[in-house]
């Protein structure tokens, strides 16, 4: 059975559709990502279930229970959800100490103090915060920061997580390490989890199940590996990783890049979709176009720039006046700037409009 | 021909000691990097070219011309060095249009007004703002405000230019289109570029050759970016450029055994010495993984997938190491592990660092 | 660090260093030096017996306690209302919350003595109007409030005041970060819990700032206490120094008096300067991050329109009674005459404006003084400022102490140090002159300066100057093209803040002023000490109108300057 169910969410900001019917279903335990570029929605839908935004139609329940309801104008306060909460500021309260900011959702729930003391121990302990206990959160780093407000959240035993970019304030070290020990906590303690951000490789990284916004309106709701081996829609294919599109029209019956003579080789044949289509992309990922041997492949092109990067090696490719972009191992042998390539494309993708 | 020479130079802020006895030479017309930590002292060393800190001991000289010398007294201010300044936080004076920003270096050299404009006219239209020439700095973006004063460094055809961190404000793409163009101008009009960042990717892709420093302000390499990357001096280099593996080694007999077990490594032995205790270095992408084969055993105790590639943390005996492969790659090749699984490993190549060195690998 | 002298710039640097030690030292520091000197040394002697006996005398005694019991009721008193203003416009979803935002800042524009002068008007015991009104028509055998008392002075200083802890906290609750509060609530904190446990402490350094300063002000305010308070025999601090040196024109004792009480203020001072210091300067509560929602508004249901009437009729109680009751009076042919047609009429606005000599003179005084102190005070700030902020050079740290002494020095222990420094004793006789005026006006404001054009210099980043220098700019071309465009702004800021309030300065100009050098504050006072009670309300309705236009100019200027 679901745990958090959003039947039919929207919400509107004056003119401004933030989030346009909204059905989602999350597990218990699930770790659960939205995804999407800024003003996509995201926020709006966490801060939806968190209880901070009223919705303008649908229904919200966790639970079982329903918690948000325009048509019943029925909200439960968010001191009422019983969610921990995390935010992308750590809004951690600097005129506490740790072990207060910790304690102050269970001092709030008047809670026995053996209790109080037991839960705000363990949750440091889980937090790797024990000797900072006696300290002030603003005398702790970023990461330090950002363990305080979890072990905070976690001191409730809450059933939902609920993430706002909580990493996006941290450097990119620090921010892969905390992503793992995000994951063990959600282990030792099994809540279910609704993460935000706009860091593809985060929510890749994290998330049992990922959902991909664009503009209030949900692209795809899938496991990392199936949004990232079966994208939706250009979309969501542009927005997971690095991407290249070529484009393409057809002309006499044949599939050609725009303004060149000769056609794609039968190798790289356009589904049957693409036939209604004026022009289409080709599209694939960096990572995914290989050097064909004989320098004879699927396409030919003219290495334009090449940049040492160290683990990989980053080229700029010319074909047929347009732009691909190909990154290779640096073990792996690749042409020089000016010489003339062959290219085959291992796994390809095909998208109606230009680019 | 060297355009810059620094001779043994030190500075200190108070009873920090920033730069001792510190010599470097720049050549004439290439792209130099300047990479290292923060707080490693690689912008006071800028700004110590560019004169806008003293010296307290050594001596500078650009185009031969002795610059900097406490001990002789000479301190040439920095409007009479003839550089071109870039700075992190743009410093384009929101005063002045794009066009009285960039044609303020030749007015105050009393450029004729006619070749003022074509000058300020050609240099803008290379920086690719054309058409912008009346817009005031709040008007521009972030992208758009490094390029007024990459014109405005450039405007008065400075045989070097000096550029500190002129990246770091942008966010990740345009950071990446810039770095590109600023080769390409480099490139284009030959000049000497200094160019100071602690991003190992930048360096890497623009410069002809660096320098890397480490938290104290030595150098501790210099040299062209693959020599760098593949030929690191020390651990810390190795480990600066990138996710660095270190896999402990001891010597037993004539054996050499893997972290806290009993398996040999079978190939690719240390180079002489006796030390009884080594480790080997590796990239990610130096790992060969298998499911079965010859190889050391591993238990795959992470896999977290990132789009692109697959990201595994493996323990071989107690040792435990950071592989990555493309994604494509191990859907293809059945190499979709899941944690706890177990697998094979082997190396593609590896660095040997004497394991007592290894100590000065400061965090980065 | 930032900066070493070219070859071309050597020179520069101390030339500018000098100036601005000598403008602070001959400014600021001589006086307060002189007033220390003679309130210890007697007859060349060290003497601290001497100022105990001072102090022990009663009416000394009473003043140094009155100073204290009215700064404290007036903190304690601006602190509430400024905080629970403040709270109710930025967290409460009470209507018309910008109105009455801008309302609340009013107060900043109204001189307090006019305030005062009203208050009297309303609720002096026997002819005051309300009092009055309520004796005739409720058969009140007394007065129903006599303002002549330390509650009627706390009470008009809380009127006037409060605006600086309103606007601190204010500031500090917009600026907070909404997920300070937005955790506490989903931690399961109600908002009334979060306002107690999270909200009020984390503004609580604001609010002790802006109590500090009002007590700062209110320990050496001259006009509110002299307006209401001599009549009953209360004076404080700055009230006894100038009874003591106007009665006795200028004796050797009332100077000691003065000095011992003098020294008191600026220790007064210097100690909450510090304290003020401390608590801003500790850094700790560092609530501003974080994307920014709207933070969370509490519904006050029922109490939505009984608060927004408060509000209002605190406003009108405050604000509008009273400036109407100075424009009325100013009407009247003569007080005492009841508010009716043919009592009013413009004539002695008239009068005031372009018959009168002593307004006259009184009007052109304070604009020609004004003027000239906003324009001195503008450029030896913004050069002091460019020391202190940008240069590195040795002798510095005098500077930033000698920048420190303009913001603790009083007004009225300016006043008494510019007597002492320049009435003949060391070479210079300005007393009796404007020129005296206007050394204290420069002394008075150079703290006003030094804040706006150091905020200024500060925007100025220095790789905007190195830009220059790299360039090809020597020193001074740097400072001509790049640093004095940049900090246009800041200096106009600072004349205004300077011109303004000198229009309506009364501590200052009251003990220097001579029978042609009054200013328009002491037209007004003086006048109201004669008798002359419609002439000194007309004289108040014009400065009102003075200051309110000024303040429209500038508030129109800096919006349209974005700043």
């Amino acid at each position: 059975m679901s745990h958090v169910r959003l039947v039919n969410v929207s919400k509107r900001f004056g003119q401004v559709t933030a989030v346009d019917s909204l059905d989602l279903e999350i597990e218990k335990g699930e770790c659960f990502s939205m995804l999407g570029p800024s003003g996509c929605g995201k926020t709006t839908t966490l801060r939806m279930v968190a209880g901070f935004e009223d919705l303008n139609e649908g229904e919200i329940h966790v639970g079982g229970r329903l918690i948000s309801s325009p048509a019943r104008n029925f909200y439960l306060p968010p001191e009422k959800r019983n969610f921990g909460m995390v935010f992308q500021a750590f809004a951690v309260w600097p005129h506490m100490t740790v072990r207060e900011n910790v304690a102050f959702p269970l001092r709030i729930r008047r809670l026995p103090a053996a209790e109080i003391e037991r839960r705000t121990i363990d949750a440091l302990r889980s937090t790797n915060l024990l000797e900072a206990a006696g300290s002030s959160p603003v005398d702790l780093s970023g990461g330090g920061k950002q363990r305080v407000a979890l072990a905070r959240a976690l001191a409730i035993n809450p059933d939902v997580m609920l993430l706002d970019e909580p990493l996006s304030s941290l450097d990119p070290h620090l921010r892969e390490e905390m992503r793992f020990e995000i994951k063990d906590l959600q282990r030792k303690y099994g809540f279910s989890i609704m993460y935000v951000t706009h860091d593809q490789a985060e929510a890749m990284a994290l998330s049992d199940r990922i959902l991909v916004m664009k503009l209030g309106v949900a692209q795809q709701v899938d496991t990392p590996l199936n949004v990232y081996n079966q994208p939706a829609n250009k979309f969501v294919f542009s927005f997971i990783g690095l991407s290249n599109f070529l484009n393409l029209s057809w002309v006499e019956g044949k599939p050609r890049l725009i303004g060149q003579k000769d056609p794609l080789p039968p190798e790289l044949a356009p589904p049957e979709a693409m036939r209604r289509e004026e022009s289409f992309a080709l599209a694939s990922r960096p990572s995914e176009i290989d050097f064909a041997d004989s320098g004879r492949g699927q396409l030919t092109g003219v290495v334009g720039r090449k940049s040492f990067l160290g683990e990989i090696i980053d080229y700029q490719i010319e074909v047929g006046g347009q732009n691909l972009r190909v990154q290779k191992s640096r073990r792996t042998p690749g042409p020089e700037v000016g010489e003339t390539c062959g290219l085959n494309l291992i796994r390809p993708f095909w998208y109606a409009g230009k680019d | 021909m060297d355009i810059i020479r620094i001779e043994g130079v030190a500075k200190a802020y108070g009873r920090l000691q920033v730069h001792r006895d510190l010599t470097l030479s720049i050549r004439k017309g290439e792209c130099f990097t300047l990479l290292g930590p923060s707080g490693c002292g690689k912008t006071v060393l800028l700004r110590l070219i560019a004169g806008f800190e003293s010296l307290d001991a050594g001596r500078i000289y650009i185009d031969d011309t002795l610059v900097s010398d406490p001990r002789a007294g000479i301190n040439l201010s920095p409007d009479s060095r003839n550089l071109g300044v870039v700075f992190q936080d743009y410093a384009v004076w929101p005063h002045m249009t794009v066009f009285g920003n960039v044609a303020y270096p030749l007015k105050l050299a009393g450029v004729t007004p006619s070749e003022l404009n074509s000058r300020v006219g050609e240099t803008i239209a290379l920086v690719g703002l054309g058409g912008l020439e009346k817009r005031l700095p709040s008007e521009l973006s972030g992208g758009q405000q490094q390029r007024v004063a990459l014109a405005r460094a450039l405007v008065a055809k400075p045989s070097l230019m000096l550029l500190d961190e002129p990246l770091t404000n942008l966010d990740a793409n345009l950071r990446e289109e810039m770095r590109f163009e600023i080769k390409e101008l480099q490139r284009k009009l030959g000049i000497t570029v200094l160019y100071v960042t602690p991003d190992q990717e930048i360096a890497l892709a623009i410069s002809d050759r660096m320098a890397v420093m480490d938290g104290q302000g030595r150098i501790r390499q210099t040299g062209g970016p693959w020599d760098i990357f593949e030929r690191p001096a020390d651990p810390f280099v190795f480990n600066f450029m990138g996710i660095a593996n270190f896999v402990p080694v001891r010597r037993q007999g004539g054996d050499f055994l893997v972290g806290g077990g009993g398996q040999r490594l079978p190939w690719n032995h240390p180079p002489g010495g006796d030390a009884p205790d080594w480790v080997a270095g590796f990239r990610p992408s130096d790992v060969v993984l298998a499911r079965g084969g010859e190889g050391l055993r591993g238990v795959v105790r992470r896999a977290s997938f990132l789009g692109a590639m697959m990201d595994y943390l493996i323990d071989i005996d107690g040792a435990s190491l950071r592989t990555s492969l493309e994604t494509h790659a191990a859907l293809a090749d059945r190499l979709m592990f899941a944690e706890g699984e177990s697998c094979v490993v082997g190396f593609r190549n590896l660095i040997w660092f004497d394991a007592r060195r290894l100590g000065e690998v400061a965090k980065r | 660090m930032k900066r070493i002298a070219g070859k071309r710039g050597i020179g520069a640097a101390p030339i500018i260093l000098f100036l601005s030690i000598a403008i602070l030292v001959v400014v600021v520091a001589v006086p307060v030096l002189l007033i220390i000197f003679n309130a210890f040394w007697v007859n060349g002697e060290f003497n601290v017996g001497d100022i105990a006996k001072i102090l022990g005398e009663p009416d000394t005694y009473q003043a140094l306690i009155n100073s204290l019991i009215i700064a404290s009721g007036t903190t304690v008193g601006s602190t509430v209302v400024g905080t629970f203003f403040a709270w109710l416009v930025t967290r409460t979803d009470l209507p018309h919350k910008r109105l009455m935002k801008g309302m609340f800042l009013v107060p900043f524009m109204l001189p307090s003595f006019i305030g005062a002068l009203a208050w009297k008007m309303l609720l002096s015991p026997r002819a005051g109007f309300i009092n009055r009104f309520f004796m005739l028509h409720f058969g009140f055998d007394g007065p129903l409030f006599n303002i002549y008392s330390y509650a009627g002075i706390v009470m008009v200083e809380i009127m006037y005041l409060f605006p600086f802890v309103f606007i601190q906290v204010c500031g500090a609750l917009e600026r907070m970060d909404p997920t300070l509060e937005e955790s506490a609530r989903i931690s399961g904190a109600g908002l009334f819990t979060i306002t107690r446990k999270i909200t009020i402490p984390l503004v609580a350094p604001s609010i002790l700032s802006g109590a500090l300063l009002i007590m700062l002000y209110s320990m050496a305010h001259f006009g509110t206490v002299a307006m209401l308070g001599i009549e009953n025999g209360i004076f404080n601090i700055p009230t006894l120094i100038y009874q003591r040196i106007h009665q006795s024109a200028g004796s050797f004792a009332s100077i000691r008096t003065g000095t011992v009480l003098a020294t008191i203020l600026v220790v007064t001072a210097a100690f909450i300067i510090w304290l003020q210091g401390k608590i801003l300067g500790g850094g700790r509560y560092q609530i501003i991050a974080g994307k920014s929602f709207r933070p969370m508004e509490l519904k006050l249901r029922g109490l939505r329109f009984p608060l927004l009437i408060l509000c209002v009729a605190y406003i009108g109680f405050t604000i509008v009674l009273p400036t109407a009751v100075i424009f009325l009076v100013g009407g009247l042919k003569t007080y005492g005459l009841a508010f009716t047609w043919e009592n009013l009429s413009l004539d002695n606005y008239k009068f005031v404006l372009f018959d009168y000599q002593l307004t006259k003179d009184a009007i052109w005084n304070s604009v020609t003084l004004g003027l000239g102190a906003a324009v001195i005070t503008m450029f030896a700030g913004v050069m002091i400022s460019y020391v202190t902020v940008k240069m590195k050079v040795r002798g510095k740290g005098i500077l930033e102490f000698l920048g420190m002494l303009p913001f603790s020095v009083p007004g009225s222990v300016i006043a008494l140090g510019v007597i002492l420094a320049w009435s003949g004793k060391y070479g210079v006789n300005l007393y009796n002159t404007v020129w005296i005026i206007l050394v204290a006006y420069i002394a008075r404001y150079m703290a006003f300066s030094l804040k706006a054009n150091s905020a200024a210099l500060e925007q100025v980043h220095d790789s905007l100057v190195e830009a220059a220098r790299a360039c090809g700019a020597s020193m001074w071309q740097a400072l001509r093209d790049i640093v004095l465009p940049l900090v246009r702004p800041g200096m106009l800021a600072a004349f205004f803040l300077i011109f303004l309030p000198s229009l309506r300065e009364l501590t200052v100009s009251i003990m220097l002023y001579a029978p042609t050098t009054r200013t328009i504050g002491v037209a007004i006072y003086t006048l109201n000490e004669d008798g002359e009670t419609v002439m000194s309300a007309a004289m108040a309705g014009i400065a009102l109108i003075l200051i309110i236009t000024g303040q429209t100019l500038i508030n129109r200027f800096t919006e349209k300057t974005g700043g």
